[in-house]
């Protein structure tokens, strides 16, 4: 079995955030606090575009037919899953220790969120920057007293808090089932907090990927065949890697599978070792973003 | 903020920026005080927008450098840009805000404390005619009033400094006026640096004009030195019995005199001197016939079509 430590994972993040930049000279590990700039009036310059974002967001119609599809979709199969849950029930009780609700209900019902988010997180990603750079707005950002670190992650935040609306909706139809029953609520932390992991994931590649281009649907196309390639990759590479002892390589490609990392977070467990996994991908793509908005400044 | 005369606000130093093996600006430098207005003129692709991108941290140069209020806009970008208001060539609108949440986005961005906000909102909003469009969409919003919107975008943190890319494109006249009328009025405690294609406007509005052909400047005065380059001032005389052109130029004061058409003359005035009371008087007392009088507008437009165009030959 592969020793998991933090420490690992720690050492990754180091290597990720090098490879990119060989090219460039090796930058300084300016603390993060620094490249941020101080409280004005009580708010983080970030948190001023994560709302403008969150506002643009609501402005088109494209958040709202997710967010529509979305709950249809998810509710429709919550509701079938508790039908079967309903008709098996009196057999389930008739075994020495059997699933519960959480896990025969619950569960799916997350894991068919983490597929519809791999498909909906790069269409509410994609017009992040790309837009931005199409009606050429980017300007007002860039020539404002801001850091592309606050401009990313502001924009980061602001796709963030769109997407834990949607986990908070979904988490309501569970919720609902303490009106007959009881939840296994570590079960259900646990989904909670790994979807959100993911969803994070999916969107910083989604804004990684809408820096790429200045057209915000080849942007949703890069974000969802990264996004793709990297489950699948990640998935047979990570599992075949370890089992010729390869383990850095191993563990990149664990990093680079958010949907493996999302299965002991299923199971109801926090893995420290997935959990960092996820929060260096997450990472990565974010810093990838930035050294890109920096690159076209010097490229014009 | 004090108003001091000799500040220097903006200064930059050879700026160069090369796209690939293509030479977009060569070595530009431009000094600004306090309180004047600098006009940037130049044929298309000459180099001023770019130039613009560079002043304001769009752009990286290839060389030089830039420092806003003696703060070097490449080694601390945030303390430079936040006395810098930028209106681009495309005024950079979130057409999905309404107006006044837009400035407010904007203020927010250049980090109006709040207790000061909404004062400084409202006095954008009224200096820029926007008042009564405050609640409506930016996209609803006619070119004119964008481009309004646009410059309320780059004044409502009232900075030290305010570059306008074409500020007057697709304005109607009555605008054009007003926007001239609000530069005037940055230019009185603002720094203005100021890019367009229309002449007249630069010789209105502008202390200085810096003329730049293929990446470099070709020429940078003041508006009184740049009358003394064409050799001092002109008008345009009309006479419906036109006297010999001889006669005009016998005019104590009077350089120059050469028939534009039949009835009308271009006369010009030696340096310093100004004989319109003489060649009217002369008029009426030899009955030439007077019937128009006009400042030749053309004298920037000379200096612009002669350097660009020499440039162009050679």
């Amino acid at each position: 079995m592969f020793h998991r430590s933090p420490f690992t994972a720690y050492r990754l993040l180091l290597t990720a955030y090098r490879l990119p930049f060989t090219r460039f000279s090796l930058p300084s590990f300016t603390p993060l606090a620094s490249r941020l700039s101080p409280l004005d009036g009580g708010q983080l310059m970030i948190y001023t575009i994560a709302g403008k974002e969150l506002k643009s967001l609501f402005a088109s119609p494209l958040a709202w037919v997710v967010l529509t599809f979305m709950q249809i979709i998810l509710a429709f199969g919550f509701l079938k899953r508790l039908d079967d849950f309903m008709q098996i029930q009196s057999q389930l009780i008739q075994m020495p220790n059997p699933p519960g609700i959480t896990e025969l209900v619950v569960a799916p019902l997350f894991a068919t969120m983490a597929v519809v988010l791999l498909f909906a997180v790069p269409l509410l990603a994609m017009r992040l920057i790309a837009e931005e750079r199409r009606n050429q707005t980017m300007v007002l950002l860039v020539s404002a007293p801001l850091s592309m670190t606050e401009i990313v992650l502001g924009k980061f935040v602001g796709l963030a808090a769109f997407l834990l609306l949607i986990v908070g909706i979904t988490t309501l139809m569970p919720l609902a089932l303490l009106l007959g029953g009881r939840l296994d609520f570590g079960l259900l932390a646990g989904l909670v907090i790994g979807v959100v992991l993911l969803a994070a994931c999916f969107a910083a590649v989604g804004l990684y990927a809408s820096c790429l281009t200045a057209h915000p649907l080849v942007a949703a196309m890069i974000a969802f065949s990264l996004l793709l390639g990297m489950l699948l990759a990640g998935e047979t590479a990570a599992d075949g890697l370890r089992g010729r002892g390869w383990h850095v390589p191993a563990a990149l490609a664990q990093v680079l599978s958010p949907l493996k990392n999302f299965e002991p977070f299923a199971k109801g467990m926090i893995d420290s070792y997935s959990l960092a996994c996820m929060l260096l991908l997450i990472a990565a793509f974010l810093v990838l973003a930035i050294r890109r908005l920096d690159a076209a400044r010097l490229r014009g | 903020m004090t108003v001091h005369a000799a500040e220097i606000t903006v200064s930059a130093q050879g700026l160069s920026r090369q796209f690939g093996a293509h030479t977009a600006v060569d070595g530009v430098s431009l000094e600004l005080k306090r309180g004047e207005i600098l006009g940037f003129l130049g044929p298309n692709g000459a180099g001023k927008t770019t130039t613009m991108q560079m002043l304001t941290g769009n752009l990286a140069p290839s060389s030089g450098a830039v420092s806003i209020c003696g703060v070097d806009l490449f080694e601390r970008p945030t303390a430079a840009k936040a006395r810098l208001g930028y209106l681009p060539e495309h005024p950079p609108l979130y057409r999905e805000l309404t107006v006044r949440e837009y400035i407010d986005l904007a203020a927010r961005l250049h980090r109006v404390a709040k207790p000061a906000r909404a004062a400084a909102i409202d006095d954008a909003l009224a200096r820029c005619g926007l008042a009564e469009v405050a609640q409506k969409l930016i996209g609803s919003l006619s070119k004119g009033y964008q481009q309004r919107v646009g410059i309320a975008q780059a004044i409502v943190h009232r900075p030290d400094v305010v570059i306008l890319d074409e500020p007057t494109i697709g304005l109607d006249p009555n605008q054009i006026r007003e926007i001239r009328n609000l530069i005037r009025e940055l230019g009185a405690n603002h720094s203005v640096i100021l890019s367009t294609h229309i002449l007249p406007e630069v010789e209105s509005v502008c202390d200085r004009v810096q003329i730049l052909h293929h990446g470099a400047t070709v020429y940078g005065d003041t508006i009184a030195g740049l009358k003394q380059f064409h050799g001092g001032r002109m008008v345009l005389a009309g006479f419906k019995r036109p006297p010999a052109a001889g006669e005009i130029a016998a005019i104590s004061g009077v350089a120059r005199a050469e028939a534009a058409s039949e009835t009308v003359f271009r006369v010009n005035f030696a340096n310093g001197a100004d004989p319109t009371d003489e060649l009217v008087r002369r008029a009426v007392e030899k009955s030439w016939g007077l019937y128009q009088l006009a400042p030749a507008q053309s004298s920037l437009e000379d200096v612009f079509v002669h350097l660009t165009q020499k440039e162009e030959q050679s």
